[in-house]
């Protein structure tokens, strides 16, 4: 359900790592408690961020959700086909559904993001 | 501890998502919003709404309390009949929106929004003092479900000892649904043609269970509160507590069909008849948001970058596809085609009046 090879928050973030860059997203299990999502608000590219720091909002047709940095860095890109078709997130969370990537300002704090096993006990599997 | 209807146990065994609502543990979606709504507006959706009140209002003078107490003319409620109402403050507001069933001649069934039941129960029995009328609260006797879209009818037939082919909308049967004594009624809250159920609530699992099978080949789905609330907004149907409470009269709410003054003096005739005649200051109207931000529920409408409202209700409407609300807009904000703003997480968002409902079935 949520791959190996990715980082999570608490707030239900993915990040995948490469190369001083990162591919971030919200999770499987974030989109199945957000439901059928209508609009997702993307950062504009070039913006800086801090960890924690709110970079973009999700809505589902019955709730509003916000996304969170999950480390310091800048947006290098967005995933501008969630323009026309926000259910990507839903149908692919961590592939097509893909939010943004990141350059990261300090590629050390990824080690302080959980891994899929410590992420899937958090949610209580 | 919040309620449970007799159905809980197949909700869950459904996998339904159960939310708390109005102090009642509810279903608000099972598969999903959206595929849940169109199923209802192509084919059929089945939802559990026991939680709904009911008030059994009984006796001599139960017609003169209910004239006394709603807008609308219970004299013109022919046996059989439904009728869409609003139990009215002094003040012309609503206490609830109510639908009236005339079982018998003196014997009338208000069913009442599960939020407001005590408060409607106490209401009635406060206003019933000194005459000739028993109230008595039966929520607890009956479940409820909600069978709609336009297989319903094809659904429901097999089930029911009845004809309900005959059933004009807003009229009921009483009949046997699965061999059980049971209220069928031609109504909803979802725009399209449909029943809801009333029957005892030991028999709700059977009655459920019989209904998943029929519409199982024919495309019915469970839908949870979720997709009623996106159906009902679409047929511009209001909701208590968002879209009408006890500081929106009824005209105000754009709901002068319910209103009948020449009927007699009820509570809340006097505010009613000045604002029938004079116009009230703000009306309820229906408003369409091209961008993809949801307009919501709170957010606040400007005009000149002055608040002059909130949305009550608003969502993405998931069969016409687009962002569409209800407010009520001051005079001369309110016709087709008026612009304004929603600020929306601190942007302000176009926005337009248009016509309602956003949708209507074809006949």
């Amino acid at each position: 359900m949520h791959p190996k090879h990715l980082r999570y928050t608490k707030d239900h973030e993915w990040l995948h790592v490469e190369e001083g860059r990162a591919t971030v997203g919200i999770t499987d299990f974030a989109q199945h408690e957000l439901g059928d999502i209508v609009y997702v608000e993307l950062p504009s590219a070039g913006r800086r961020f801090a960890a924690g720091e709110v970079i973009g909002t999700i809505e589902s047709v019955k709730a509003v959700s916000e996304i969170y940095a999950p480390v310091a860095g800048e947006v290098l890109e967005v995933n501008q086909a969630l323009g026309e078709e926000p259910q990507k997130v839903n149908q692919d969370p961590h592939g097509e559904g893909w939010i943004c990537r990141v350059r990261l300002e300090d590629p050390g704090e990824v080690g302080g993001l959980m891994d899929a096993s410590a992420y899937e006990s958090l949610l209580g599997k | 501890m919040a309620r449970r209807t007799p159905l809980y146990s197949v909700h869950v065994a459904a996998g339904a998502r159960m939310v708390e609502f109005a102090g009642w543990e509810m279903p608000v979606q099972y598969a999903g919003v959206i595929e849940e709504h169109l199923a209802v507006r192509q084919a059929a959706g089945i939802f559990d709404v026991s939680h709904m009140g009911e008030i059994s209002v009984r006796g001599r003078d139960a017609l003169s309390l209910l004239q006394q107490l709603t807008s609308n003319d219970v004299a013109r409620l022919g046996p059989g009949r439904v009728q869409y109402s609003a139990l009215t403050t002094p003040a012309g507001a609503f206490v609830d929106d109510v639908l009236v069933y005339r079982i018998d001649e003196g014997d009338y069934l208000v069913v009442v929004n599960a939020a407001n039941a005590d408060k409607d129960v106490a209401w009635v029995v406060e206003h019933a003092r000194d005459l000739d009328v028993a109230v008595e609260d039966v929520s607890a006797r009956w479940a409820q479900i909600a069978l709609q879209g336009p297989r319903a009818q094809e659904i429901l037939r097999p089930v029911v000892a009845g004809r309900i082919e005959d059933l004009r909308s807003y009229a009921f049967l009483k009949a046997e649904v699965e061999g059980v004594p049971s209220i069928v009624s031609r109504t909803g809250y979802t725009g399209e043609d449909g029943f809801e159920i009333y029957c005892p609530a030991e028999s709700a699992e059977a009655i459920w269970i019989s209904l998943r099978r029929e519409g199982e080949s024919r495309g019915m789905k469970n839908a949870g509160l979720g997709a009623r609330d996106t159906l009902r907004l679409e047929a511009r149907m209001a909701l208590y507590g968002n879209d009408i409470d006890e500081t929106t009269t009824v005209l105000e709410a754009d709901l002068g069909a319910i209103v009948k003054l020449e009927k007699g003096d009820f509570l809340g005739r006097d505010v009613l008849k000045r604002q029938q005649e004079e116009g009230t200051d703000r009306r309820l109207v229906g408003f369409h948001v091209p961008g993809r931000p949801v307009a919501r529920h709170g957010h606040p409408i400007l005009r000149d970058g002055i608040r002059v409202a909130t949305v009550t209700s608003g969502s993405f409407a998931p069969f016409l596809k687009q962002n569409v609300g209800l407010a009520y807009l001051p005079r001369g904000m309110w016709e087709p085609g008026s612009s304004f703003a929603v600020e929306i997480r601190g942007r302000q968002e176009p926005a337009v009046v248009v016509p309602t409902p956003f949708y209507k079935r074809q006949r």
